[in-house]
């Protein structure tokens, strides 16, 4: 067996043979985490977006922001395969349908995007557990308002592992709703955020990004930038440069070093 | 081929009549067998019958209601044959060609027609002919007669005048004149008949003679393949009805796939014991030809039913239908085959369709136009077909010039002090909240349907604001700004990330 894997080893054509040789193989597919571009999240994150797992996205009003930061994680995530998003009626009437012109404009696809909409929220549930369990998504968008009683721990542990099964990300986008304790990977409270002042341009979508849970490392708060040409995300360009040029070393005895050091005078 | 219903007869002795109010006089509509035998005839006055008859029973006919009771009992001959059609005002036509060898031949389907019918408590004249004036003809003046192949204008020429149905004046004059059955008028030379009586008279002489066709059209569209299982005893179990319907799936696919073909429209129908039928379709994204899918999107269905299937008494026949079929070409699976993305979705579809609905299930679509809330609307995903549109690509480097969420119907806003003739407001009001407008763009003019003369919807200004605290809206001022013109209205159109 082990000579004949070996023959075949070197055939990528194979691969799908020796998988199905070796159902039980032990090892946890660890698939790599997808960057967002913004270079100091991926720094806090490990390496960017996880697939495969629930990232929740939470803003507390029926914010557009939101939607396009969820939108352009999603995107971010699938790939080249299709993103699915669930939607409630109720959303669509009190928030606006999302619209295909202006996913066209954050630069997704709109062929790539199929919309299922939900009548509640169990039902987007049912639906979202569903659609994990078809691989060819590369993620699942479930939007819910709101805190409902039924989106509670245990279901987004059902989530959870129905993402870890096939591999496809869920993401859930909950607006007008405060953050609860869930299984997610990772958990973001999106805010919008004013253009400089002194930009001139309408400028790319901008937004405040709260990481407030992350699994595997620590937490942080950007402004994220996103990037509709490339679909990623990045720094706003406009931000002020950190190095301003070489300084002169501050003096040890002088005005300013008394400030510094909290020196009991004597005398 | 022909059957035509009664009202049976009430148990006890009284006779009973239906009354209709015809032209501000009330006639008998309708009589049971002790009326009958009292003497009483359909048509005369109710007074009349009253005169005859003291003690009769009269209840008000109800003319919708026996049309619905028609409707009912239609569905319900669908389990002899898929082509019923409904001959008003109590009669049903039925086409048995090729279905009666199921029952056992004519005689005995008709029988077992006729006999079904009076378990049900109808009283039901029927008769089997070659075209349906004829077995119209046979049903109502000799009741049982199957008339053999070719044989129709023998079998109804010893019939009355009256079963030509030509109307009260004709017959009479036909009778008049001595032509007292079918076979009588027949002789006459055709010119004759049609000089004195009209072309339409001998239309239906010839139809009743078998000599002539009238095409009748079945009430429900006839499915392209069907199968189907008879239970000697009425089922009830829900496994039952899983396992028959996977036996179903099995032998349709695999006449479907002798032809090369795949079902689009599927249809499960439920014939309980008591009469009642029940509907259920499943709808497919693409041709579809396997049975377990096919039992599982049906499983599904039936589960996300609202009012779930009720088998009451039993259901005693299943039939599962192909309403829709269409050309299916069988692919050829490599051993090294990648599983199919494209595939999978469409199943991906199928499923949450049978589950939730398929009119939930969208996908976006591009439309050839340029109003922005029907630009890219979005479609049932099942019923979307290939569009040679594109969708418009968006302008490197560019920031987004479309909302990405948009309502469906635009909003009314407060506007203050916007300056004219293309200025933004500095200020708005939208569902009660005031904003500060910070910075703005536009405007971008689009102009609507100009062409379509009715229901024009003047030229709209968009512009993109973006209030104090970042958020950013897409309005617009519906009309161009003319001086002296009553103030334009101000409309919320969309959000921008």
């Amino acid at each position: 067996m082990d000579t004949l894997l070996k023959k075949i080893e070197g055939t990528k054509a194979f691969e799908g043979t020796r998988a199905l040789l070796n159902p039980i193989s032990g090892e946890s597919r660890q698939r790599p985490a997808i960057a967002t571009g913004h270079v100091d999240a991926d720094g806090v994150l490990p390496g960017g977006i996880l697939p495969g797992v629930l990232h929740e996205v939470f803003a507390g009003d029926m914010s557009a922001a939101a939607c396009g930061f969820a939108a352009g994680l999603a995107h971010r995530v699938r790939g080249k395969k299709r993103l699915l998003w669930i939607r409630q009626d109720y959303a669509a009437l009190e928030h606006g349908e999302i619209c295909a012109t202006g996913l066209a404009e954050l630069g997704i696809d709109p062929s790539m995007v199929l919309m299922l909409r939900a009548a509640n929220a169990p039902d987007v549930l049912k639906a979202a557990t569903d659609a994990l369990s078809c691989f060819a998504l590369g993620a699942v968008i479930a939007e819910v308002p709101g805190n409902p009683r039924i989106l509670d721990l245990v279901a987004t542990r059902r989530l959870t592992l129905g993402a870890q099964n096939k591999g496809v990300t869920a993401i859930l986008l909950r607006p007008c709703a405060h953050p609860e304790p869930s299984a997610a990977e990772t958990r973001w409270t999106i805010r919008t955020t004013a253009s400089a002042e002194h930009d001139e341009d309408w400028g790319r979508p901008c937004f405040d990004a709260a990481l407030t849970r992350n699994r595997h490392g620590e937490t942080g708060r950007w402004a994220m930038e996103w990037n509709p040409d490339d679909g990623v995300f990045a720094k706003p360009a406009d931000q002020p440069a950190t190095d301003h040029g070489p300084v002169a070393a501050a003096t040890a005895n002088g005005p300013l070093a008394a400030q510094d050091r909290n020196w009991r005078r004597a005398g | 081929m022909r059957r035509k219903t009664g009202i049976g007869a009430a148990p006890d002795k009284t006779p009973v009549v239906l009354s209709l109010k015809d032209s501000n006089a009330r006639i008998v509509y309708a009589l049971d067998t002790n009326a009958a035998r009292a003497g009483l005839k359909t048509g005369m006055a109710l007074a009349s019958a009253r005169a005859v008859v003291n003690a009769v029973h009269v209840v008000e006919a109800d003319l919708p209601a026996d049309r619905a009771m028609l409707d009912v009992i239609a569905d319900w001959c669908d389990r002899y044959s898929p082509f019923v059609a409904l001959d008003p005002p109590h009669g049903l036509l039925i086409d048995i060609t090729g279905v009666d060898h199921l029952f056992g031949g004519e005689q005995a389907m008709l029988s077992a027609i006729r006999r079904a019918f009076r378990d049900q408590g109808f009283l039901c004249y029927g008769a089997i002919a070659g075209t349906e004036a004829a077995a119209r003809a046979l049903a109502r003046f000799a009741n049982g007669t199957i008339a053999a192949a070719g044989d129709d204008a023998a079998t109804t020429a010893p019939l009355p005048t009256a079963a030509l149905d030509l109307g009260e004046k004709d017959t009479h004059a036909l009778v008049r004149a001595g032509l007292k059955t079918i076979g009588m008028v027949a002789e006459r030379t055709r010119n004759e008949l049609m000089a004195r009586f009209g072309k339409e008279m001998v239309f239906k002489l010839e139809r009743a003679l078998g000599l002539r066709e009238k095409p009748i059209s079945p009430r429900r569209i006839l499915p392209a393949y069907a199968a189907e299982r008879r239970f000697a005893e009425p089922v009830v179990s829900e496994d039952f009805i899983a396992d028959a319907i996977l036996g179903l799936a099995t032998s349709l696919t695999e006449v479907m796939e002798e032809r090369g073909q795949g079902a689009r429209l599927l249809e499960a129908s439920f014939f309980r014991t008591d009469g009642a039928v029940r509907r259920v379709e499943v709808e497919t994204a693409r041709a579809l030809r396997d049975p377990a899918v096919i039992a599982k999107l049906f499983r599904t269905r039936l589960d996300a039913l609202a009012d779930q299937l009720d088998p009451g008494f039993g259901f005693d026949l299943v039939r599962l239908a192909a309403v829709q079929a269409e050309r299916l070409v069988p692919e050829t699976v490599g051993l090294d085959a990648k599983p199919d993305d494209e595939k999978e979705i469409a199943c991906l579809i199928d499923r949450l369709a049978a589950r939730f609905g398929s009119h939930r299930m969208l996908l976006f679509q591009p439309q050839d136009t340029h109003i922005p809330e029907a630009a890219g609307v979005a479609v049932p995903a099942q019923h979307a077909d290939d569009t040679d549109l594109d969708w418009q690509v968006r302008a490197d480097s560019e920031p987004p010039r479309r909302p990405v969420r948009m309502f469906a119907h635009p909003e009314l806003i407060d506007v203050f002090g916007a300056s004219a003739p293309d200025g933004a407001p500095p200020f708005f009001t939208w569902r009660s909240v005031r904003h500060r407008v910070v910075r703005a763009e536009g405007p971008e003019r689009i102009a609507m349907e100009w062409w379509q003369t009715y229901d024009h919807k003047p030229e709209r200004d968009y512009f993109r604001v973006e209030d104090e605290s970042g958020q950013r809206f897409w309005l617009f001022r519906e009309g161009l700004y003319m001086h002296g013109a009553p103030e334009r209205r101000w409309f919320m159109h969309g959000l921008f990330a």
